[in-house]
């Protein structure tokens, strides 16, 4: 692996916290349900230079009904596609150029809103509403200057609630909320220098206290691109951190592999000894009666059909695998997947899954197959659906000889990558014409500088000095999903700010370590917990056993976490009683020891008062009354 | 210095459309194609465009010079290679699908284009949507059109429909007149802006009585160049309307809710667009649409017994010498008139002195308006004018018996329209008052029902 060259851009896509959605003045507020549903077809529309756009072609070849679920306090009819959209969110445009000023970026004079097409239904209009704000400057990491491409404000699509095959079903409340896009000039390093480069830059955006935190509310794209390649590689929906080293080091294998396979291809075969689709034939009579499971399941639905491809000079490169589970074969599987096809064979393979040598045979013979030097496929499926998917299959294959071909994939979230689409081209981008562009002028942007956010050490150093924090512990909370609520907390409460940070930032990941829920924790439950704790209705030794009930979910309130863990609050009065027993139980104790005896009592006490009276108004109480008794004796 | 001439200095030859480099005064450089600029954007900035495909406006102030990289060509993206294979048994597949629309037995459609959001894209003259596509681009672009018809199209006029009036609803008249003539359809198909669609369908009704095929008005309301458009499932109804309905005549066709399921068909005098954007803004009023488009089939409403329907005549048994009602003229002196409270009753006698003819009241409820109004109304009476009376209230119709205000408009002379929609009372009367000369008759007119655009049943529907 010494000798690969990673290249890898970022566009990290990150929610802004305004109040209101870009393009309507509904709120950013997640739906908890959805009241009303409606159905959409959406089909590819001539760009503005009059050409369709690959992509959408693409997704037209797959167009199912798609279903829309709405809010009526997150969506209106802006979102359903009913409305024209309102002005640019002026909140969002603020924030957009403050980020611009912050890395440096040349803000455009006047800002075209554009229409980006995307018919998979995530945009109820078919197309997404962005603006490039600002090209060119950077972001500093360790006196290193990392290039930025362009910074866009866009909007964020629908929320995929599911995908049968037949209906695609879509969340609207999401649909409208503004995103800003930042897409960083490609870098070369290794995976941790470059996932370093990701959460500098999402700790800068933050830094401008105008973004949303928590999960979903940032996602990367990541370009990859392996010893110069020329094929561009976009991988979506890449939404932590740990996942994006995992995503790039298994595309780096991927693509390596591939070009291998291309160096072999090109090293062993002359360009006119391979023939893709030269010959193509209906073999479903040879399947008719084949013993296969796979192909009886294709060919008991009366509409499906099995082709044959043949591919000459392709003997040996469907299966070639330089790297574990990296061949062609698997990439046109992918491929035709995303066709609705289950899957296919290639001649390497077979025979083999139920498929045998005869019918093997048969198909060599159908397909006039040398069998010394040539390959084939086979594919079976919708016949309506047959063409586009031979055709995709011949591209792809006319693209082995040089490696990578350009496409976008989707990331797991073990970090392995599959196919989605072919690259979008710029065909998809035509102007919204429902906005007039917008100035931008220095009266805008003056006042706009003075809100540019601090540098990220000064930022720390700001937060540590007016928290009392150390500084490690507010890079902890500041990096963490709990910000907003923290200073919330450290202003209305009196609890120590430090106590609050570790609290929301080690103990949850503690118990996140030992596989709880820290979703549950929202900024209402621990606002509920920390009032408590503040009024004295429960002890600081509370707060953690509250979280871990609530996390690992057997309690589904805060009240019901201090019924079930028998934390109820003392009076002072019980208090006392309490401890004199305790005091009167252990005079021999006291009488041995003097003021030492404190320790020993403190555990007993302890052991009944956990969790319902602070540890320290024990000690006290404690010391109080032996000095009293102490004094007394003397 | 103007703008204007800064703009020709830097520009010198270079056109739109070029891949140019822009200088920056910093030095730095953009390069891109140039864009055309919207003529009503103030032309102090130039528009680029990018290879990431976004568009981006330059302040002239800030460009050094603009030098010219290449010269304009349609980039045409390299689609699926559609012709690797050889194969015949794919070949012969996939034959069919290029000759449907060849096949003859297919029933013929005319298919009209008059303007409008269905036939519309992005105008750099005016940075809105425009209508540039024609006919024909929509049939090129709904390819599945060709599987219920075989169409032939024809651009009459490409107007917003906010522009069009009395004038184009005769030329439209007219062409109908043609098409049928001709012998050759089994139904013609409008394409029309939604704004004024019912002002055009109610026209359409009362210049051509007893069509002997489907006339079907469509439009859209969200524009033919978006993915979402409503523009092709609306005119993929209007033509399994126009080619499957059992009834012919002047009908709407346009969505029934905001998802893309059922498409309405509506009789012409008794629809309203309700909404300004959204896609089901269209309604038949006072009835329910008389047929659903659903699933690419046609489902005929239960039709109220009061609606009187003529026969889909099948196009070989039209005569050449069909005679069709056809009266295509209309008279544009007549006043729609909104009455609101605080309305100014002297306006009357100024719609009088400018010479209109019939003054078409939209009064309150049931068809009231204040009583300051009675003496200007009686001198205009007098003066040779009809009044009419409908009501604002859209649905329902007007009754001037159940108060005093209406008892006394009836003494004053003003006749009441029942359920007519007011818009379609204005273009009844317009049609009367060009094709008729007898005022009483003209009155006698305007009470009938000619076109279903009186219903004198409405049906308990539930909404």
């Amino acid at each position: 692996m010494n000798e690969i060259i990673l290249k890898v851009g970022f566009e990290i896509h990150q929610q802004l916290s305004t109040k209101n959605k870009l393009f309507c003045n509904c709120k950013c507020l997640e739906a908890e349900n959805y009241d009303s549903i409606f159905l959409r077809k959406l089909r590819p529309a001539h760009s503005e230079l009059g050409s369709y756009d690959r992509a959408s072609i693409f997704e037209f070849t797959k167009m199912r009904t798609i279903k829309y679920h709405s809010s009526y306090l997150s969506s209106c009819l802006v979102e359903a596609d009913e409305e024209p959209p309102h002005e640019i969110n002026r909140d969002a445009m603020d924030t957009a150029l403050i980020i611009s000023l912050a890395l440096n970026s040349n803000i455009i004079d006047e800002i075209n809103v554009m229409r980006k097409i995307v018919i998979d239904g995530s945009n109820t209009s078919g197309f997404q509403r962005t603006m490039l704000i600002s090209y060119g400057g950077h972001l500093q990491i360790d006196g290193k200057k990392i290039g930025v491409q362009t910074i866009c404000l866009e909007e964020d699509s629908g929320k995929l609630l599911s995908d049968d095959g037949k209906f695609r079903e879509y969340g609207l409340d999401r649909l409208g909320i503004p995103l800003i896009e930042i897409a960083l000039e490609p870098v070369t390093g290794t995976p941790t220098e470059i996932v370093k480069i990701a959460l500098n830059l999402g700790r800068l955006l933050r830094t401008t206290k105008r973004v949303a935190r928590g999960l979903g509310s940032i996602r990367q794209d990541v370009n990859i691109s392996v010893n110069n390649g020329k094929g561009i590689v976009e991988i979506k929906g890449v939404q932590r951190l740990d996942q994006l080293i995992k995503v790039i080091e298994y595309e780096t294998i991927r693509q390596h592999g591939l070009i291998l396979i291309a160096e072999k291809m090109n090293r062993e075969r002359k360009s006119n000894d391979i023939i893709i689709g030269d010959k193509i034939m209906d073999i479903t009579n040879i399947f008719m009666d084949s013993s296969s499971k796979i192909v009886q399941k294709v060919i008991s639905n009366k509409e499906n059909i099995f082709m044959a491809i043949r591919v000459k000079g392709f003997k040996g490169l469907f299966g070639f695998e330089p790297y574990p589970d990296i061949r062609i074969g698997k990439e046109l599987g992918e491929l035709v997947r995303f066709y609705g096809f289950g899957g296919l064979f290639h001649s390497d393979e077979l025979p083999n899954y139920g498929i045998t040598d005869i019918e093997v045979r048969k198909v060599n013979e159908i397909l006039d197959i040398d069998i010394s030097k040539d390959g084939f496929i086979i594919l079976g499926g919708p016949r309506e659906k047959m063409s586009i998917a031979i055709s995709a299959i011949c591209d792809r294959l006319n693209n082995v000889s040089s490696g990578v071909p350009s496409e976008t994939r989707a990331a797991r979230i073990d970090g392995k990558t599959i196919y989605s689409r072919p690259k979008p081209g710029s065909a998809r981008m035509y102007p919204e014409t429902d906005i007039a562009p917008f100035k931008i002028t220095d009266d805008l942007l003056v006042p706009l500088k003075e809100k540019v956010p601090k540098s990220w050490n000064e930022t720390i150093s700001y937060l540590a000095k007016k928290y009392q924090l150390n500084k490690n512990l507010a890079e902890k909370i500041f990096d963490s999903n709990y910000f907003e609520i923290f200073e919330v907390l450290s202003g209305l409460t009196k609890i120590s700010p430090s106590f609050i940070a570790s609290k929301l930032t080690e103990d949850i990941l503690n118990f996140e370590r030992q596989g709880y829920d820290s979703s549950i924790l929202n900024n209402n439950i621990l606002l509920d917990i920390f009032k408590r704790l503040d009024s004295g209705l429960i002890a600081k030794e509370s707060i953690n056993l509250i979280m871990e009930k609530l996390m690992n979910r057997t309690t589904k309130s805060v009240d019901e976490s201090i019924r079930v863990l028998g934390i109820k609050s003392i009076s002072d009065e019980e208090l006392e009683k309490i401890i004199d027993k305790i005091i009167e139980d252990n005079v021999l104790i006291i009488q041995e020891k003097g003021m030492k005896a404190t320790s020993a009592l403190m555990g007993k006490c302890m052991t009944i008062l956990r969790g319902k009276v602070n540890g320290k108004k024990i000690n006290d109480l404690i010391n109080n009354k032996l000095n009293i008794i102490l004094n007394l004796k003397k | 210095m103007s703008t204007n001439d800064d703009l020709q200095s830097i520009l010198n030859d270079i056109k739109v459309g070029d891949i140019v480099n822009v200088v920056l005064n910093n030095s730095s450089v953009i390069s891109g194609r140039l864009m055309p600029r919207y003529e009503s954007s103030e032309r102090d900035h130039i528009v680029i465009k990018l290879p990431n495909g976004y568009n981006v406006g330059i302040m002239l102030k800030k460009i050094k010079f603009i030098t010219k990289v290449s010269s304009f060509s349609i980039e045409t993206e390299e689609l699926p290679k559609k012709n690797l294979y050889n194969s015949s048994s794919l070949k012969s597949q996939h034959k069919n699908d290029n000759d449907l629309s060849q096949i003859s037995n297919l029933p013929k459609i005319a298919l009209i284009s008059t303007g409008g959001t269905i036939a519309s894209k992005i105008d750099y003259r005016t940075g809105g949507v425009t209508s540039v596509l024609s006919a024909k681009d929509l049939y090129t672009s709904i390819p599945e059109l060709s599987l219920y018809a075989s169409i032939d199209t024809e651009i009459l006029f490409n107007e917003y429909s906010e522009n069009i009036g009395p004038m184009h609803w005769h030329l439209i008249a007219n062409k109908i007149i043609e098409k049928i003539n001709s012998g050759n359809y089994d139904g013609i198909i409008i394409s029309h802006g939604t704004d004024t669609m019912s002002y055009t369908a109610a026209a359409l009704s009362f210049a051509l009585q007893d069509l002997p095929i489907p006339v079907i008005i469509v439009g859209a309301q969200r524009s033919s160049d978006r993915p979402s458009s409503d523009a092709s499932s609306n005119l993929i109804a209007s033509v399994i309307f126009a080619t499957q309905l059992d009834y012919s005549g002047v009908f709407v066709a346009m969505h029934g809710s905001i998802s893309d399921k059922e498409i309405y068909c509506h009789i012409g005098t008794r629809v309203r667009k309700n909404h300004t954007s959204k896609r089901d803004a269209f309604k038949s009023i006072d009835i329910p649409p008389i047929a659903v488009v659903q699933d690419d089939r046609v489902e005929i409403q239960k039709i109220p017994s009061n609606i009187i329907l003529h026969k889909n005549k099948n196009r070989n048994k039209i005569n050449k010498e069909f005679n069709i009602i056809s009266k295509t003229k209309f008279d544009d002196r007549v006043f729609l008139l909104k009455y609101y409270p605080g309305f100014n009753p002297i306006l009357i006698e100024n719609v009088q002195k400018l010479g209109y003819k019939v003054i078409i009241i939209e009064g309150t409820g049931l068809g009231h308006i204040n009583r300051n109004c009675f003496s200007y109304l009686k001198d205009a009476i007098a003066s040779g004018m009809l009044v009419f009376m409908t009501s604002q209230c859209i649905w329902g119709r007007t009754n001037l018996n159940v108060y005093d205000t209406g008892r006394d408009l009836q003494k004053i002379g003003i006749i009441s329209l029942s359920n007519m929609l007011s818009e379609t009372a204005m273009v009844k009367a317009m049609w009367l008052l060009a094709n008729y000369n007898d005022l009483d008759y003209i009155r006698n007119k305007m009470q009938e029902n000619i076109s279903n655009e009186i219903t004198f049943i409405t049906p308990i529907v539930e909404e």
